[in-house]
Order: C-alpha cells, then structure tokens, then sequence
C-alpha cells in the first residue's frame, strides 16, 4: 500500500515535469516566424556577411586552410582594399571595388573538421547566429553535397569550393548550390586520350578508390573513359577512407594480370597509397611485357608536396594551376603570393573565384534576393579569372572551362614547382549532356530562413 | 547518510525545465542564443545524462557510447526514409534498435570490468564505426552519410497521405525554435527519468555495485543483471539522442560513432561532474559552446574585441589569444579539462557547490575517492558499513523504505 502511493507520487512527479516542459514549449509557436522576412538573412545595415565553411582540421585541412587565405584574400579585393587581383581581369565585370552593393563585405569563418556532419552545424551557425547571406566552402565532396541540401532548405546560396564528385551537380544539385570547381567526367574525359597516347591502347588497369561519393563516381567515369580508348577494367576495390595502410591493397595487384594502377584517391589517402604503390616498386614491375604504370586522375600541389618523388611521371589532371601564363592567374598568384608568401593552391583559385562570382552576381542582380541571384548566375559567361572562358550552365550549375592534364616534374626547380601542364584540354571536348546523371534543382524561390 | 526530499527533487525538475524554456534569453548574451546550437545542447545533454546514469552510478567507463548514438541516427533516417517524416516512429525505432545492440554489446562486455570492460566497449564502438564506414555502405552510405531524399517512399505517410519536406512532429516541423523546444521538452523528459532513476532501489543498487561489487556479491545480490539494465538503459538514452540528432538534421554520417565521439561524451559527463544530477548537462553545454563558439572567433573579431588595449600592446595580446580560439578551440578546452580534474575533480558541479556552500566535501585527490555529489544533496553513500553482515544491509534496506514512503 505504502509502496504503491511513493510510486504514484513519482509518476505524478514526471508527468507535471512533463505537462510543464509541453506548457512551456508553446510559445515556439508565437516565436517561430519572428525571423519572417523577405529572404534569409536579408542584409540590414553597412555590412553584408559572407560565411566561410572550410575544414581546418582532418584529412583534407591543408586544402581547407589554403581556402580561407584565398578567401580572405577576396574579400580584401571586394572591398578595394590591396592590389585588387582577378577583379582588374575579370569580363564583364559589374563589382565597382566599394563592397557588394555598397555594403562593406565581412565574413565569418568556421572549422567543419572534414567532417559532413560538423559542416552542416557550423553552416547553421553561420546562418542562424551570424546572419551570413552565402556560405561558400567545403574541402570534399560529402561535405558540400551535404551543406548544399542544406543550404536548398534554408534558402541561402551555396557556392562550393573543393568537390569533384559528379554528384555535387549530378544527382544531388540543388538550385541553391553552385560549383566551379571541375568534376570526375570532365578528369575521365581529358585524361584518357592522353593515357592512350602516353601508355597505348592495350592496358589493363586496376583500381583502388575512396569509398564514398567522389571515389565511387571518379572511379566509375575514368573506367568509361579508359574503355572507350581499348582498355580492360580487371578489377576495382574500395578502400576506406583515411586509411593509413595500403599495402593489403597494393599485394594483389601485382598478380592480377594489371599493368596500370589507377589511385582514386585524394588528399593523405593519395599521398599514402602512392608512395606506398611506388614503395612496392610498382613502377618498376614489367607486367603483360609492358612498363608497370601509375595514374592519378586528380592531384593538386599540396598532395604533390606530400608525396614527394612518388609523384615524378604520375599522370593526372588539375582545374587551375599557377603556372598558367595568362594574366588573371599571374594577376592572383602575384597578389596571393605578396600576402602569404606561397603560390596558390587550385583549392584557394577555385574558392577565390567563387567569391567574387556570387559577389558580381549580386551586383549585377541588384539585390541579395537569393532567386535574382541565381538568375544572374545561371547561364553566365565570363572571362579573366584563370581558366579562360568559363559558362556556369543553368541546367546543372557547373562550370565549363578547359580542363588540365597534368604530369609530375622530373626535375622540380623547387617545392611549389612539382606539376607540369601536358595538355589544355578546351571546355568543349568536356562538355556533357546534363541528363546523363539525372537529379533536380528544386526550387528557385527566395524564403524566410527555416 | 543524507536525503532528499521528494519536493525539492520537482523543485529541481521545475527549475531545470524553467532554464530550458527560457534557453534562447539565457544564452543570448555569450552569443551561444541561435536554435541550432541550443538543439546541440538539449541533444547531447540527454546523450550525457544517458552516459551518467551507467558511469556515474556504477563507474563502469563505456569508450564506446558513440556506436549506440550512431545506431539510433541510422535507424532515424531509415524511418524517415521508409515508415514516415513523423518523429515518433523513428523515435521508437532508434531507441529499441540501440537498446538491442546496447543488450548485445553489455552482454559480452560487462564479462570483464575496470580498464577491460572499457576497451572492450571501445573495440565494439570501432567495429560499429568501421561496418558503418565501410562494410555496410548499402545501409550507411559511407563516408558521404545517409540523407533523406524526396523520391523515398514512405509507406506510412504514402498510406495516410501525409506530406512533410522535414522531419515533424503532428505536423510541427522540427527546425528552429520548434525544433528546439521539442528537444527541449525531450531533455527535461530525461532529466526527470534520471532523477527517477537516481532515487529509485535501482539506483541505489548500482551506486552499491560502484562502491563495491565483491560485497554487493556477498550479500547475495547478482550485480550483473543491474549492470546490463542500466547499460541497456543508457544505450536507450543514446539511441533517443541519436534520433532528436537525425530529425534537426536529417543525415547520418559514420563520424558520428567514431572513438572521438564516444571520448567527448566521457570528456562532458567528467568536465560537468560523474555522479551528479546536472552535472553532464553542463558539461555538455561548455564543450558544445567551445566547439562551435570558441572555434569560429578569427583575429579580426579578437581585435575588435580588444579595441580598448592600446595600440602597441593589442597586436601581441591579439597574437597570443589567437592561438586560443579558432582552430586552438581544443587547447583551450584542454587546458580547462586540466584545470578542472585537478583543481575540482567532482567536475563544475563540485566547484558551484563549494561556491555557494551547499555542502561541504572532503577534499579529494583523485576521481576515485570521490564522494557522489549533487546540487540539492542526497542520499549518498559516504562510507560504507565497517563490518558488513547482511543482516545490517538489509535493516539499511528497510529503514530507507519506511523514510521514503513517509510523506
């Protein structure tokens, strides 16, 4: 008897816990459409923020950290602040040096950790606290397909930075995500005529990927690619991303009947698995009586720096690269090296760009009304900002621009002169039909944040 | 020994679910007043109130409490995939499926205890980690994580005719403030069954099986069946954390079982103080606040913020805090970690209650001479009996019941 009523008595204790926290939770109600506006995060004020969101630490940290200098680097230029970079090359040009619309460019910054999940958190802050009217950012793909969809759902536009994946404008684009950046077809399509030329059109080839989005789909157009020039897929295996130890990789593919070894992978993964390859003495093997060879279908100086020697003859392609001789990559490499003393990563020209794009976008636009900005992005064409001209297609929200086939040096004259450009490959030949990796934009239109 | 009473047990609840409704005024002024980060809060604050009810109470040290966290987001997302955008099924799904695996995990793991039982339960976090990262991609989808997309089917809604863009509950869709109060409620929810817990005959018998396990085995209780409740129970509360964590955010990516994560719950539990009551809350709420407050400071915002130093001297001042915030978020969460198991090793808690004087605590050397403490006093095991016959135990036993069942 006595046991039971204590018992009761908890339970009464819990449940007017409960009514009282369903009680209280009913102001959200009243609270929820305080931010009901136009768009999100209209700009009131002087000040316009933009939001940085770029991996400082994990795997692809190094690309992460080169962004936010270029970053940074744009905003100065924004502001007429510094020698003004890319912004005296670009064509046509509506950004008059006095911030966006007049408003004084500032920005926020925050570390996603190479982490989607971590990304997705600190956009939110960014565009729940700090009031940023774009993020921009994001070192791999799984992080921008998943800031992008976020971003789709909030209403605030998102320009990627790093991602190579065919997905980020394929299957999981967005109206609200844009990408400069090039992408794992455009790799397949460049590099296999030269693969041909360079090794003949009898390989067989094996391949090692990273297993998630950018690996699976790198890997599935460089197979179309190399197959349409002769060669035989023996076998593809995944491996898990941030693996520091690729030799139960490497072994098989000695005896496998292989005689090119294709490494989807990128950043420390690629670093590792290479050397790793050239360690084995892969390069040196004779298999189906030819020269053993490497491929490495996207590399970039910082994962040139960390390989070393392994990299020296490696095949591979790049979207930019500062040793291009025309005026706007020698316009930023100046103005990027006068503030930080080093070359610019493809990472840092790509994220530089893609500032200063939303930026001319607005201007041309006339309002930070996401919807008109899109409209004045979709379809536009440039000139002047390091890869030539350039069309951001409407259809999909990529860039189409000549795309590089790269080779590491022989010789190197120092460590930021690691690549050498083989081939430009011209937009044309990399263009494709959008339909062929399906998707939707979704909606264009402007909402309050929510 | 001391008590509680049962007034002042709702008073705390009451007062706790007071300081979640006004959470967007509390945290505005330290800039930590935006629903996405508050959601964290609410979130993680069940997660280490679920990791308190097994460390704080029988000091069973779980590494790997991040696989259950895990489980429940995957099982969310696939509810809100296939059954319904509704957060009730994938509420029940998230916290019966952790609940199984934390049944399987316990079963095999609580075999062992001390430093064995937590590497155990660290090996099974890393294989959950690593399936869900590579071997399970069809169900997990890697390191890209798994998403809710607009063609999923949806059966339940399909059936009923129900259209919802995001995670809801009866049609309230959880992002924002809504989002935040539902968690809200969610915590207070918790907080309330942790009390439950805490004062309950179970939960005193876990307190026991902290104090000593060979004599509770003497006195002829099994411990293990308590232990694996209150492990299955915690792995529930984790399981409910991971699907509040799915439906503000619906993606579910492998990083979120990995050993860092299962380490920052332990990291929350012991910064806010093992044992007590409000102690994980807090805890989680400084380590959030750090990561996503202190890492997003850049040296434009610290010179602003230092205008009033003069010119010569702000640079270096600048310079040096620079290396504390931003990307330094961690060293100076490390260095407070340090502070406070040396200085407070009861966690924040034990440092308030010396503050306002609530009650007095020996002081401790280390962690594990360490008292159970909590904010209004209770019932506490201070010393156990010199000579231990069951007989005593048992008049122990029965005294507490007649003085709770007195009103």
């Amino acid at each position: 008897m006595a046991d039971k009523k204590f018992i009761i008595d908890r339970r009464t204790a819990l449940k007017t816990g409960l009514a009282g926290a369903a009680a209280l939770a009913t102001p959200s109600f009243f609270i929820r459409d305080a931010w009901a506006d136009d768009f999100c995060n209209i700009p009131k004020g002087k000040d316009v923020v933009f939001g940085f969101n770029v991996p400082q630490s994990g795997a692809y940290a190094d690309e992460g950290m080169d962004e936010l200098k270029a970053y940074q680097l744009a905003v100065k230029h924004l502001n007429g602040e510094g020698d003004g970079g890319m912004l005296k090359t670009m064509k046509p040009l509506a950004l008059k040096g006095n911030g966006v619309l007049g408003k004084k460019v500032t920005f926020v910054s925050g570390d996603t950790q190479t982490k989607a999940d971590q990304a997705r958190a600190t956009a939110k802050r960014m565009i729940e606290k700090d009031g940023a009217i774009m993020i921009t950012g994001g070192s791999s793909s799984a992080e921008a397909v998943a800031v992008q969809s976020l971003c789709q759902d909030v209403g605030v536009i998102f320009m990627a930075g790093l991602t190579h994946s065919n997905d980020t404008t394929g299957k999981d684009k967005r109206a609200y995500g844009f990408r400069h950046f090039f992408n794992a077809y455009m790799s397949g399509v460049a590099l296999g005529p030269v693969l041909a030329e360079a090794y003949g059109k009898d390989r067989a080839a094996y391949h090692l990927t990273a297993d998630y989005t950018w690996g699976w789909t790198q890997e599935e157009s460089m197979k179309d690619a190399t197959e349409k020039q002769g060669w035989k897929t023996v076998k593809a295996v995944r491996t898990p991303l941030g693996a520091a130890d690729f030799s139960q990789y490497i072994t098989p593919v000695l005896n496998s009947g292989a005689d090119v070894l294709v490494l989807n992978h990128y950043g420390k993964d690629m670093i590792n698995s290479l050397t790793q390859a050239v360690q084995f003495g892969l390069r040196d093997k004779m298999a189906n009586g030819k020269k053993f060879e490497i491929v490495v279908p996207l590399f970039s100086e910082l994962m040139a720096q960390g390989a070393g020697d392994a990299i020296k003859g490696i095949y591979g392609t790049a979207n930019w690269d500062w040793k291009l001789e025309d005026a706007a990559t020698s316009a930023f490499t100046k103005s990027f090296g006068a503030a930080y003393g080093t070359p610019p990563s493809q990472a840092a020209q790509t994220c530089y760009v893609q500032a200063i794009l939303y930026a001319d976008a607005v201007e041309r636009a006339g309002t930070f009304n996401p919807s008109k900005v899109i409209a004045a992005l979709e379809g536009f064409e440039f000139d002047g900002l390091g890869n030539g001209k350039t069309l951001y297609r409407a259809a999909d929200h990529q860039c189409f621009k000549d795309v590089l086939v790269v080779q590491g040096k022989e010789k190197p004259k120092d460590k930021f002169d690691l690549l050498e450009v083989k081939k430009v490959v011209p937009a044309s030949q990399v263009t494709y039909d959008p339909s062929i990796f399906g998707g939707e934009l979704g909606s264009k239109d402007a909402k309050a944040c929510g | 020994m001391k008590h509680t009473s049962k007034l002042a047990d709702i008073a705390l609840l009451i007062g706790f679910a007071i300081v979640v409704a006004l959470g967007p005024i509390i945290f505005t002024p330290i800039g930590a007043g935006y629903p996405d980060l508050l959601q964290k809060f609410a979130i993680y604050g069940i997660f280490a109130i679920g990791f308190n009810i097994l460390f704080g109470l029988t000091g069973y040290l779980s590494f790997g409490h991040a696989a259950f966290l895990g489980v429940g987001s995957y099982a969310a997302v696939w509810s809100f995939k296939l059954l319904s955008m509704d957060l009730l099924p994938a509420v029940a799904m998230s916290v019966v499926l952790a609940g199984v695996l934390a049944l399987a995990i316990g079963f095999v793991s609580l075999r062992r205890s001390g430093i064995y039982f937590s590497i155990l339960t660290l090996a099974f976090a890393q294989m959950c980690y690593n399936m869900a990262y590579s071997v399970l991609t069809p169900i997990t989808n890697g390191e890209t994580g798994l998403r809710v997309l607009r063609q999923d089917p949806r059966y339940l809604d399909a059936a009923i005719g129900y259209v919802s863009p995001t995670p809801s509950l009866f049609g309230m869709q959880i992002t924002g403030w809504t989002g935040f109060y539902i968690c809200g409620a969610v915590l207070v929810a918790a907080f309330g069954l942790s009390i439950a817990i805490f004062r309950s005959p179970f939960g005193m018998t876990l307190r026991a099986i902290k104090s000593n396990q060979n004599r509770m085995g003497y006195t002829g209780y099994s411990t293990r069946p308590y232990l694996l409740s209150a492990f299955v129970i915690s792995g529930m509360f984790a399981g409910l954390a991971g699907a509040l964590l799915a439906a503000t955010d619906p993606l579910a990516g492998a990083e979120r079982m990995q050993w860092t994560a299962s380490g920052e719950v332990v990291l929350m539990t012991i910064l806010g103080g093992a044992g007590t009551l409000l102690g994980p809350v807090l805890g989680t709420g400084i380590i959030k606040y750090f990561e996503n407050i202190f890492s997003a400071y850049n040296e434009a915002q610290l010179k602003a913020m230092f205008t009033f130093v003069p010119d010569g001297l702000r640079e270096p001042v600048v310079k040096t805090l620079s290396l504390f915030v931003g990307e330094g978020w961690q060293l100076t969460l490390g260095l407070l970690f340090m502070a406070v198991v040396i200085f407070l090793p009861g966690g924040v808690m034990e440092g308030i209650n010396r503050l306002i004087g609530l009650k007095h605590t020996p002081k401790v050397r280390s962690l594990g001479d360490s008292p159970q403490r909590d904010g209004l006093g209770e019932m506490v095991i201070e010393e156990m009996p010199t000579h231990d016959r069951t007989a005593e135990i048992e008049k122990n036993a029965a005294e507490q019941q007649a003085r709770a069942t007195a009103p």
